[in-house]
């Protein structure tokens, strides 16, 4: 009677054991990289908007501080989307004959509303408050990134829960002045390693105990 | 027998990964609106309601004239409806920077970055009739416009519209300020060029 396996399939048989291996870890890797990456995150896409308003200009260009348009952030839990009125304060009289900014003069017209979309959006089972970041010297630019190099807005940070611990762990490693919060582009006087802890400590950063603690975020 | 029992439990799994799948989705966005979303229940589209017209929310009656209008007895005040610290009209500078500087500029003379990109000359608060205005007409001003100028009532709350009329009177003064009034060790500086000023100071970079 001869053998139903060849004697090569005692080495196929050791050699399926160490794939089956190697392919449950690169499967696994390939999920957390998957998770990570923008596709799943949307982090760096282009959203496309009613106007194609540009933060490059201004904000780089012009020079206009965030809080111009986004009035509640140091107040409240939402930025703040500016009404219409706040671009008509300029373009009533700035490029107001041009053929892009026809949805913004539509918009004041007819008191109907710009449908912009939302480019960050937390999960609704985040509980997130601009102000508070703001008054403890947390840059505009560490979360949304230099938004003065920005012609489209687009999403910097993964807005993952790692990403927000990456900060709740170490506060020190990103505060700055209160007074440079609003700047773009900013870089720290000293090094971040000398200045960062005596942030924490002047403003009165809670440890990363508290900060990484569930209901912080999850209320 | 035993496949049968095996497919059924793949087909257990499959299905609790199915529901929980729903299940993450609505939690991400569950049934409330965010700040600014749009509704389908409201007719106009808007989550963010406005208050009915004529109500009052409680405590939020403006039945203080000079401190909500800026006028007394129907003219402009000459007063400040609250006296103005040192730290808050170091307020009044910032939010200056922030609202006003685009167009009047740092110094109020009225060529701001936008007004050098094509908006129509704002008034200089160094001219003679605004020097000689009531602090009343900053404040008026401010909240309903002038001119070109659009109100800022949406985007400046009435404290912060006094403290910056606060720093216009300071803007003003800087720009009119008698020669007695600068430290006799500054006044070297005043023949200065702008980048000369803001060089540090020699015994600063010496460092003795």
């Amino acid at each position: 009677m001869s053998q139903i396996f060849k004697q090569s399939a005692n080495a196929w048989s050791k050699a399926s054991i160490f794939a089956l291996v190697f392919t449950l870890l690169a499967l696994g890797w390939a999920v957390m990289v998957l998770q990570r990456s923008d596709f799943v995150t949307s982090a760096n896409q282009f959203i496309a908007q009613p106007v194609q308003f540009s933060h490059q200009h201004h904000v780089g260009g012009i020079g206009i501080d965030c809080r111009y348009c986004h009035t509640s952030v140091e107040v409240a839990a939402s930025a703040g989307i500016p009404p219409t009125k706040t671009c008509i304060n300029c373009h009533s009289q700035i490029w107001s004959d041009s053929p892009y900014l026809e949805p913004v003069r539509a918009s004041f017209r007819n008191d109907t509303p710009l449908e912009w979309v939302r480019v960050h959006d937390l999960p609704d089972f985040v509980y997130f408050n601009h102000s508070i970041h703001v008054a403890k010297g947390v840059g505009c630019e560490t979360c949304h990134g230099q938004v003065d190099k920005m012609p489209l807005m687009l999403q910097k940070a993964s807005l993952q829960m790692e990403w927000c611990l990456e900060c709740h762990r170490n506060p020190e490693q990103f505060v700055r002045p209160r007074s440079e919060v609003f700047t773009m582009g900013y870089q720290p006087a000293s090094s971040q390693a000398e200045i960062g802890p005596a942030l924490v400590k002047e403003y009165n950063i809670a440890g990363s105990s508290n900060l990484t603690n569930c209901s912080v975020c999850h209320r | 027998m035993r496949s049968s029992a095996s497919i059924r439990r793949a087909a257990l799994v499959l299905a609790a990964v199915a529901v929980l799948a729903g299940c993450r989705q609505d939690m991400h966005d569950t049934p409330r609106y965010e700040p600014f979303e749009a509704s389908t229940f409201f007719a106009d589209g808007r989550a963010s309601r406005a208050y009915p017209i004529g109500t009052v929310a409680r405590g939020q009656l403006r039945a203080d004239d000079h401190l909500y209008t800026g006028r007394v007895n129907g003219e402009f005040a000459e007063t400040f409806p609250f006296a103005v610290s040192h730290a808050e009209m170091a307020r009044g500078q910032q939010r200056y920077n922030v609202y006003c500087a685009p167009c009047h500029g740092q110094i109020g003379d009225g060529n701001g970055m936008v007004v050098q990109r094509g908006l129509r000359q704002a008034a200089t608060y160094h001219q003679d009739r605004l020097r000689g205005e009531r602090i009343g007409y900053f404040y008026d001003v401010i909240t309903n416009g002038f001119g070109a100028m659009q109100g800022y009532a949406e985007q400046v709350p009435v404290r912060d519209r006094w403290l910056i009329a606060a720093y216009i009177r300071a803007l003003q003064l800087s720009q009119h300020a008698p020669l007695e009034a600068v430290r006799p060790g500054d006044r070297p500086r005043l023949d200065q060029t702008p980048e000369e000023q803001l060089a540090p100071p020699p015994t600063a970079a010496t460092g003795h």
